[in-house]
């Protein structure tokens, strides 16, 4: 009992990491129908940049926070406005082949800010680690799941309950009658970006403190965010939740009542059942699109 | 009139070419320059490795040839970053080889990037002292391929026998997936018959993932009595940080893959209380004056910190160690590299920083079990164990 209990924290926390990865995804696919796997990069510039903020310049945490998520956004908002919308002929496929580039282009330049070594900052709050009938959950994880929850609730509330999140929503819809009702698509695509390059930050700054934050940690939390969101179905915020969730304690009973060895190999074997299985995801979207 | 003058000028010129020619190849008359192979990770996840070695490397050379070089052939040291990466090693080597044709090669810097140049030196007939730690490296042994990183074998009987001193008899192993924690694995479940211990619990963790808490949990499960991690940063500073969130509080065993202060800087207030085996190098000063290696050790730290105004790490010693064996080989060998081989196997008594080398035709190691020290970490620094 006390093993399953210990299991499910670890999952949870991974999985919280994964969920917000995923729903930073399903935003961007929602209103652009770009797959951007350069998203993990923006995780690990989050992480690094809370490293530099609050770990050497001794900010406040809040204010580190905030300034880690515009210093992303704003990284996002450059990559969108330079290499998403020069292109000249934006097919699909060029513009995803292109964050694939921008994914190494970011990691290059991280090598070269933060140098190649690992770093780690200490746990938002001091406080030991909760006992619950044996199995221990850091505060730290309270802290990834509350922010995760509440990130994707603020995002559901934006997306339906505010002007802007419904001109974002019907653009993704149909962009050209978007643009016919007057609503300024051009600006939309870019705040999606923005919002969605916002989440990798926050998702950065969540898992800084339990993990070694590098250039290179990015690609492979991207991949099992790209997992989660397929999981749970692209382009649905609860369905990025649910698959990241899914994901995170699959992944730990794997490893506890499996084998630890078959840790990565089980997000890409249950992307590919899925994929087999039901392509659209467990919150399956009416219109689903693929390449 | 005009057409002696330009002809003088034409003498003119060729004169001075001509004496130009002497100045520049002035130099090529003196004897021909020993060019040696490095190939480290110099950029990379184990730049932590490659790139004091490349450092300490180029400093020997600059020493040697200083000194006039080795009977009277200058050394060039042409240097590659293989990024940690077998392939681009490979690729390096190969370069290394056919276009750099030199006469020998230090390095790589890991064991999967070792294993993978294995071939090529031994085709090529080129000796090749690697700064790895793996043992798969030097076992069975390949005529070509020497090493001076201690390997895992001796780590792992240190890590032993301090366990039986303290009454260990039960532990949970987990290592990283990779040729590193392989090669751990296996050392630690050959020898620990040998030692009255007994393997309760193997786990493995990929290098990059963010928590273990649920392979250390399965390895409570089976009460060990203590924990090894085997694996090199930034993972088993995760397992420190796991262990102490779970509140094991059983001893916690890491190998000299982790022996360095960026791994206390990592684990932070986790790193307090861990076991592990490390190099005379890292703790040096603490050693006492009559240890034989104290000299050569002070020597490579005061160089090397004067040279590079940075610390030295344990690793940068492997590649001034296989500089300096190299060396020595290579006196009255005229670049052959079959003499530099047969020379290098019959290298008896070295004291470097890494311990004191004794090559035979069985042991391209040439270490003895004194090359490590355990050393426990206590208040953010290295304490010394008897």
């Amino acid at each position: 009992m006390q093993e399953i209990l210990q299991y499910i924290f670890s999952g949870i926390t991974n999985g919280a990491i994964y969920a917000i990865i995923a729903v930073g995804f399903s935003l961007l696919y929602n209103s652009t129908e770009i797959i951007n796997f350069a998203h993990g990069e923006f995780v690990m510039i989050g992480a690094l940049s809370l490293v530099t903020l609050w770990g050497s310049f001794h900010l406040p945490l809040p204010l580190a926070f905030v300034l880690t998520i515009v210093v992303v956004s704003g990284t996002g908002l450059l990559f969108e406005r330079f290499a998403i919308r020069t292109v000249k002929k934006p097919d699909h496929i060029v513009l995803v082949i292109i964050t694939v580039g921008a994914s190494i282009f970011l990691r290059g330049i991280a090598m070269l800010i933060w140098g190649k070594d690992a770093y780690s900052i200490p746990p938002f709050s001091s406080n030991p680690p909760i006992d619950i009938a044996g199995a221990r959950l850091l505060i730290q994880s309270i802290w990834i799941i509350v922010i995760s929850l509440l990130s994707v609730v603020a995002l559901y509330f934006f997306y339906n309950k505010t002007l802007t999140g419904k001109a974002i929503r019907a653009c993704a819809i149909n962009k050209k009658a978007a643009w016919l009702t007057g609503i300024p698509s051009g600006k939309m695509v870019m705040l999606s970006f923005v919002l969605s390059i916002g989440m990798g930050a926050v998702a950065g700054l969540i898992i800084a403190p339990i993990t070694m934050c590098s250039y290179d940690m990015g690609t492979m939390l991207g991949l099992k965010g790209f997992c989660a969101a397929m999981l749970g179905g692209l382009g649905s915020l609860w369905g990025a939740l649910i698959g990241g969730f899914i994901l995170g304690i699959l992944e730990a009973m794997g490893v506890g009542f499996v084998s630890s060895s078959l840790k990565d190999a089980i997000a890409f074997v249950l992307l590919l059942l899925i994929l087999f299985i039901r392509p659209g995801g467990i919150i399956q979207s009416k219109d689903v699109q693929r390449f | 009139m005009l057409k002696t003058k330009s002809f003088k000028k034409v003498i003119l010129l060729i004169a001075i070419i001509v004496t130009g020619c002497f100045i520049v190849s002035l130099p090529a008359m003196a004897r021909e320059v020993y060019k040696i192979g490095g190939i480290f990770a110099v950029t990379g996840r184990a730049s932590f490795l490659g790139d004091p070695e490349k450092k300490s490397m180029e400093m020997v050379i600059k020493t040697i040839n200083d000194k006039g070089g080795i009977d009277g052939h200058l050394l060039k040291g042409i240097i590659y970053d293989t990024e940690g990466d077998p392939t681009k090693a490979a690729m390096a080597v190969s370069k290394l080889i056919n276009k750099d044709k030199v006469i020998a090669i230090i390095g790589p810097s890991l064991t999967p990037t070792s294993l993978a140049v294995i071939p090529f030196v031994e085709k090529a007939k080129v000796p090749l002292i690697s700064c790895a730690a793996g043992v798969a490296i030097t076992q069975p042994v390949k005529p070509w391929v020497f090493k001076t990183a201690q390997s895992d074998v001796l780590a792992v009987a240190a890590v032993y026998r301090h366990m039986k001193k303290q009454g260990i008899k039960k532990i949970g192993i987990i290592t990283v997936s990779n040729a590193f924690g392989e090669s751990g694995k296996q050392q630690l479940q050959k020898q620990a018959a040998e030692y009255g211990i007994k393997i309760v619990r193997t786990e493995s963790f990929g290098n990059k993932d963010t928590d273990m808490t649920a392979q250390l949990t399965k390895i409570r499960k089976a009460a060990p009595d203590a924990i090894v991690c085997w694996g090199t940063n930034p993972g088993p500073a995760v397992v420190a940080k796991n262990v102490d969130q779970l509140g094991l509080n059983i001893p916690l065993y890491q190998s000299h893959g982790v022996a360095s202060p960026k791994f206390i800087k990592l684990a932070g207030r986790s790193a307090e209380g861990i076991y592990l085996p490390t190099g005379k190098l890292l703790v040096a000063r603490l050693l006492p004056e009559k240890d034989i290696q104290k000299k050569a050790l002070m020597n490579y730290i005061n160089n090397f910190e004067t040279k590079y105004n940075s610390s030295v790490s344990g690793f940068g010693g492997y590649a001034y160690d296989a500089m300096n064996i190299l060396a020595k080989a290579l006196k009255g060998t005229n670049g052959n590299k079959e003499k530099i081989r047969k020379a290098l196997e019959g290298l008896k008594g070295h004291v470097g920083v890494t311990g004191v080398f004794n090559f035979t035709k069985e042991e391209h190691n040439g270490l003895g079990a004194d090359a490590f020290v355990m050393v426990r970490i206590h208040n953010g620094t290295w304490e010394l164990l008897k």
